[in-house]
């Protein structure tokens, strides 16, 4: 037996003719045009002639054709991008808070939360700083069970530039410095 | 099996196993696969490590260098992941559903009898009930999905109602998008 290479589509992952089904299959038509030529010829060359006969000699029949044609998907690319664009405002309009956390008296903590909305790896991230300030990060759990980065010792300004120099898609207004005093 | 799923949330952890428990997997996996038998040591090299992930829910994956080459539920039988299908296509019978099926298979529906039955569905080898089998389908050469015999394929024919398989695993389910 002997291993095959199959090609994925780099939109949909699927294989290329299975793309037809994908809801994305405008976008994957490009990209297998652009990616692998002799493959799409193999896959659209034949239909696309068979369309355009199809649309000389019969373009009133189509619509309702389509419409009974159970095995054709719709193409979703629209309503993904349109998907994509809310989360994209949604990042836009997130903010990453940069948090100096008092423990005891002189000792302090400065947590981070809302990288993981820039698509940051948190225990990637966490590491980094452990390795950058020499000091002890972690990924934690804060008390809305969501995940935040601690880092031992006081370093927001540090923190701050850091992430700026190492994400420069997240823009500067949107990280926050808060300052939380233990109350007394 | 995947409709939800990822290796971040759904892992209870991973170890690597003992050579012995790797040796009764090998013959395991031989006695499911007769065929793959000559290429195994390509595909799990003696010498490294199978890692065993755990998983929620019973499951469990087989990893080798950091690639998912199989899983299983509770007890059952080994099943190949799509990737490894593909490149091994000879490694499940085949069964063939009909053009009109694709779509909902790949939104993960199990396979109904009349999509196994109709013109354009295929099915040329007698199997029996519970077999593993790779689903293709009409007009295509790469499998879609992985699935689990609900009836033999004579009941199939015979009865031609209700599920005749079960879809295990299927292109773009979250499995899928784990691995690739």
């Amino acid at each position: 037996m002997i291993a095959q290479d199959v090609l994925y589509c780099g939109v949909c992952s699927m294989p290329p003719e299975f793309c037809e089904f994908s809801g994305t299959q405008g976008k994957c038509k490009a990209w297998l045009q652009k990616n692998n030529a002799k493959e799409f010829a193999r896959l659209y060359g034949q239909t696309e002639e068979i369309e355009k006969g199809v649309e000389g000699i019969q373009i009133e029949e189509k619509p309702e054709e389509k419409k009974n044609d159970r095995s054709l998907v719709k193409d979703k690319s629209a309503q993904l991008e349109a998907k994509l664009e809310k989360e994209n405002r949604k990042k836009m309009e997130s903010h990453v808070i940069i948090k100096r956390v008092e423990r005891t008296k002189r000792k302090c903590v400065t947590t981070i939360h809302g990288l993981e909305v820039f698509d940051v790896e948190l225990k990637k991230a966490a590491k980094m700083f452990a390795n950058r300030f020499a000091c002890g990060s972690s990924v934690a759990k804060n008390n809305q069970n969501q995940d935040e980065i601690v880092v031992q010792g006081d370093f927001s300004d540090e923190l701050l530039d850091l992430i700026l120099a190492n994400w420069p898609h997240i823009p500067e207004d949107n990280i926050d410095l808060v300052e939380d005093k233990k109350k007394k | 099996m995947f409709k939800k799923f990822s290796f971040t949330e759904n892992i209870a952890g991973q170890t690597q196993l003992k050579s012995s428990v790797q040796r009764g997997i090998r013959g395991k996996i031989i006695e499911q696969y007769p065929s793959l038998e000559p290429i195994l040591d390509d595909l799990m090299p003696k010498k490294t490590p199978i890692v065993l992930v755990k998983g929620h829910e019973h499951l469990s994956f087989l990893s080798v260098n950091n690639q998912v080459l199989f899983f299983q539920h509770f007890d059952g039988p080994y099943y190949p992941t799509l990737k490894l299908l593909h490149k091994y296509p000879e490694l499940l019978p085949k069964i063939q559903v009909d053009r009109g099926a694709i779509k909902f298979v790949l939104s993960g529906a199990n396979i109904m009898c009349p999509g196994l039955t109709s013109k354009g569905a295929r099915m040329e080898v007698d199997l029996p009930n519970d077999a593993v089998v790779s689903i293709m389908a009409e007009g295509k050469e790469h499998a879609l999905a992985i699935g689990q015999l609900k009836m033999s394929t004579e009941e199939i024919r015979k009865i031609n109602k209700g599920i005749g398989c079960d879809n295990i695993h299927h292109l773009n389910d979250s499995l899928w998008k784990e691995l690739s």
